[in-house]
C-alpha cells in the first residue's frame, strides 16, 4: 500500500485506479446502454435539446428482438459455440500431449522444437489465411464449420503447447518418478498423476483457446460466406453494417449477447484460471 | 527381502563423470546410508538403483537379478523423496493406495494394508486429508506410509528428513530407526548429514566426487577413517588437522609443525617408520584433546592460545591456535579460562591419526 499523506494515496493509487477501471469498463457500459436505447434516441443529433448519450429513460428490447427475428443471430451463436468448443478440445488434446512431451521426455532437440512451435504461433494470421484458403478450397471445406475447426488449431495448438509445457515443467518431477516407482507406466503416471495436477493449467489454456476461437474474425470472414454458416463476429459485422449504414442498436446488442458466453466461462473458472497462470503444484 | 549388489557402477552426464566404479554389497535387511557432500554422486547412485537414471556401465542386482534394464515399476522398490512427492490431488488414503491399485491388489487387501501402515505411523486420523492440509512431519509420515504399504524388497530414502526442522528431524530419525527394526527391510538412505548417517546406518558408505571413500560400520569410520576426507567428514565437531613433518630424534618419531612438536605414540610410529622425514597430516578429534595435567607426558602436550570459547552446557569447545595450526578442543564444562589465555593441551595417544600428505590415505 501507499503510505504517507492522504494526497499521496489519491495521486498514486485511487485516481490511477479509477481511471483504469473507467477506461476498461466504459466500452462495456456504452455497449449495454446502446443495446437498450430506442433508435429515436440513438440517432438524435448531438445538438438536440434532450441529447443524452449516457442514459435512457425508455429502455427497449427492440434491438434484441430484431437480432433474433430479422437476422440469423441464434444460428450464429450455435455455429460459434460449436466451432469454438470443438477446436478448443482438439487444441487442448494436442497441446497437453505435446506440452508434456516437450517438458518431460528428454528427446534430442526438445528445446529447439519447443521454440519452433512458439515461432509458428507468431506468424500473423493475416498472412497465414492466404495459404490456408488454398488448402480449404482444395479439401472442399469452404463454407462449412470444419474450415474453421481445422484451421483454428494452427494457432491454438502452439499456444496450448507452449502454455502447458511451462505448466508441466513447474510440476515437481518427483511426483512422476514416485508414481513410476509405485508401479505406474509413464502413460499411467501422466494420466493419473500429472494431468490431474495440471488441471488449472489445462483450464487456463482451454479458456484462452475458447476465447480466441470465439472472437476470431479473419478466418471466419474468409472461409465462410453463406449467412447461416457465419459466426457471431462475422455475422454481426457483415449483416448489420450495410454499406455505410451502421445499425448501432442491433450491433451493440449482438456484441453484448456474443460476449456473454465468454464472460460466463471466465467467471466460472476464474479461480482455477488465476492459479493456472500464476501458481504451481507443491508436492 | 533382498540383497542389493552394485558392481563397477559408473554414470556419465555428457562428459561429467559423476559416479565412478562404485562396488557395494548391501546385505538382506541391512540399513545402509550413503553420505557425502552435495555433488558426490550419492543421490545419482540411489536413482540408478531405483531405475530413475540409466546406468552408463556396471551392474545393479536386486535379489540376484540384474535390473539395469528393468523399469522402476518392476523393481519392487519403494522410495521416499526429499520433498515427499505426495500426490497433491489425492487424499492420504488414496496416496497410500495408489501403488497397490497400480499393482491390481483387491480392495480389501488395500484397506488392510493402509490400516496397518496408518497404525504403525500413527496417521489414522489423517487418512481423508489432502497433502496440503498436513504439516511437514505428517507429510513425511504419509510418504513413509506410502512406501510401507507396498511391502517392497528394498526401501530407498533420498534425504527424507532434510526438509524438516531440527527438532522434528531428530524425532523422525529415531522413528525411522524403530521402523527399520520392526519391518526389517533392506534400506538404502542418502543424506549429507553425518549425524543421520552415524545414527541410522548399520553401515555407512562415504562418497566424494563419485568415488566411494570408505564403507564400514559407524564406529569403524569414526575410529579408523581410511583417509583424511572420511576423518574430516565423520564426527562433529570435525577432526583437527595440522600439516606436520615427521622426523626421528631421541630414539622416537616426532610430528613437527611451527609451534607444535608431538611425539608419535609407539604403535603408530611403528607403522610410520618408512615415512620419517616426509610430510604428513596429523589428525586429532576435539574430544581426544584435554587440558594437560601434571601426569601427562611432555611429548604428548603442546601449548595453545585460546581464541574463542563456545559454551555448550555439556561441554566447552575451545578454538585454539598453536603456531600456524588451529585446534578445537572439547573440554570439561567446569573449566574456567579466558580468550588469549595460554593453555597446555594433551592428546590421547591412542586416538592420534596420521595421513599421507600426498595421497591423504591413513598411515
Amino acid at each position: 500500500m501507499i503510505e504517507g499523506a492522504v494526497w499521496r494515496k489519491w495521486v498514486f493509487y485511487n485516481i490511477p485506479l479509477i481511471l483504469f477501471v473507467f477506461v476498461l469498463l466504459f466500452p462495456f457500459y456504452w455497449m449495454i446502454i446502446t443495446s437498450f436505447r430506442p433508435d429515436g434516441e440513438l440517432y438524435r443529433p448531438w445538438n438536440a435539446v434532450n441529447y443524452n448519450p449516457f442514459w435512457t429513460n425508455n429502455p427497449t428490447f427492440e434491438h434484441i428482438e430484431y437480432l433474433f427475428e430479422e437476422t440469423n443471430f441464434g444460428r450464429w451463436m450455435l455455429n460459434t459455440m460449436f466451432i469454438a468448443v470443438v477446436s478448443t478440445l482438439i487444441s487442448l488434446f494436442c497441446g497437453v500431449l505435446a506440452g508434456y512431451a516437450l517438458a518431460r521426455l528428454n528427446f534430442p532437440w526438445a528445446g529447439s522444437l519447443g521454440t519452433m512451435i512458439f515461432i509458428t504461433y507468431l506468424v500473423p494470421q493475416t498472412l497465414l489465411f492466404i495459404p490456408l484458403a488454398q488448402i480449404i478450397r482444395n479439401f472442399e471445406l469452404g463454407d462449412t464449420p470444419w474450415s474453421l475447426i481445422l484451421t483454428y488449431p494452427t494457432f491454438l495448438i502452439p499456444f496450448c503447447t507452449w502454455l502447458m509445457m511451462g505448466y508441466f515443467k513447474a510440476i515437481p518431477k518427483e511426483l512422476e518418478e514416485c508414481a513410476r516407482i509405485d508401479g505406474a507406466s509413464r502413460w499411467k503416471a501422466m494420466v493419473y498423476i500429472i494431468i490431474p495436477c495440471a488441471v488449472p493449467g489445462i483450464l487456463s489454456a482451454g479458456i484462452i483457446a475458447f476465447t480466441l476461437s470465439w472472437n476470431e474474425f479473419i478466418y471466419a470472414l474468409v472461409f465462410l460466406s453463406s449467412p447461416d454458416q457465419k459466426t457471431v463476429p462475422v455475422g454481426v459485422t457483415s449483416e448489420l453494417i450495410r454499406g455505410d449504414v451502421f445499425f448501432w442498436g442491433p450491433l451493440m446488442a449482438g456484441a453484448l449477447l456474443g460476449s456473454i458466453p465468454v464472460a460466463v466461462v471466465y467467471s466460472f473458472f476464474v479461480e482455477h484460471y488465476v492459479s493456472g497462470l500464476t501458481g504451481s503444484v507443491k508436492g | 527381502m533382498a540383497e542389493v549388489i552394485v558392481r563397477k557402477l559408473n554414470k556419465m552426464f555428457d562428459t561429467n563423470h559423476v559416479v565412478k566404479d562404485v562396488d557395494l554389497h548391501i546385505r538382506d535387511k541391512e540399513f545402509v546410508v550413503f553420505v557425502g557432500p552435495s555433488g558426490c554422486g550419492k543421490t545419482t547412485t540411489l536413482r540408478m538403483i531405483a531405475g530413475l537414471e540409466a546406468v552408463t556401465s556396471g551392474d545393479i542386482l536386486i535379489g540376484n537379478t540384474v535390473v539395469n534394464e528393468v523399469p522402476p515399476m518392476d523393481r519392487d522398490i519403494a522410495m521416499v523423496f526429499q520433498n515427499y512427492a505426495l500426490y497433491p490431488h489425492m487424499s492420504v488414503a488414496s496416496n497410500m493406495a495408489f501403488g497397490l491399485k497400480m499393482r491390481k491388489f483387491d480392495k480389501a487387501e488395500i484397506q488392510k494394508r493402509i490400516k496397518r501402515a496408518a497404525e504403525i505411523l500413527d496417521i489414522g486420523q489423517l487418512l481423508n486429508r489432502k497433502p496440503r492440509q498436513l504439516s511437514g512431519g505428517q507429510r513425511q509420515r504419509v510418504a513413509l506410509g506410502r512406501a510401507i504399504v507396498r511391502d517392497p524388497k528394498v526401501f530407498l530414502f533420498d534425504e527424507p528428513l532434510s526438509n524438516l526442522d531440527a527438532k522434528l528431524r531428530v524425532q523422525m530419525r529415531v522413528e525411522l530407526k524403530k521402523l527399520h527394526e520392526r519391518l526389517a527391510v533392506t534400506s538404502i538412505y542418502v543424506t549429507h548429514d553425518q549425524v543421520e548417517a552415524m545414527t541410522l546406518g548399520d553401515r555407512v558408505v562415504v562418497m566424494k566426487d563419485g568415488v566411494v571413500q570408505q564403507v564400514g560400520e559407524p564406529l569403524e569410520l569414526y575410529n579408523t577413517p581410511a583417509n583424511r576426507f572420511v576423518a574430516g567428514f565423520i564426527g562433529s565437531p570435525a577432526m583437527n588437522f595440522a600439516d606436520v613433518t615427521l622426523s626421528g630424534g631421541n630414539g622416537r618419531l616426532w610430528a613437527e609443525a611451527p609451534g607444535l612438536k608431538i611425539g608419535v605414540p609407539e604403535p603408530i610410529a611403528a607403522r610410520v617408520n618408512g615415512h620419517a622425514g616426509s610430510k604428513a597430516t596429523l589428525g586429532i578429534r576435539p574430544e581426544d584433546l584435554r587440558v594437560a595435567g601434571p601426569a601427562d607426558p611432555a611429548e604428548l602436550c603442546f601449548e595453545v592460545e585460546v581464541e574463542v570459547i563456545e559454551q555448550l552446557g555439556s561441554e566447552i569447545l575451545l578454538d585454539t591456535r598453536a603456531g600456524t595450526s588451529t585446534f578445537v578442543a572439547s573440554v570439561d564444562p567446569t573449566l574456567r579460562t579466558r580468550v588469549h589465555e595460554r593453555l597446555k593441551l594433551a592428546i590421547n595417544p591412542d586416538r592420534l591419526h596420521l595421513f599421507d600428505a600426498q595421497t591423504e590415505a591413513a598411515i
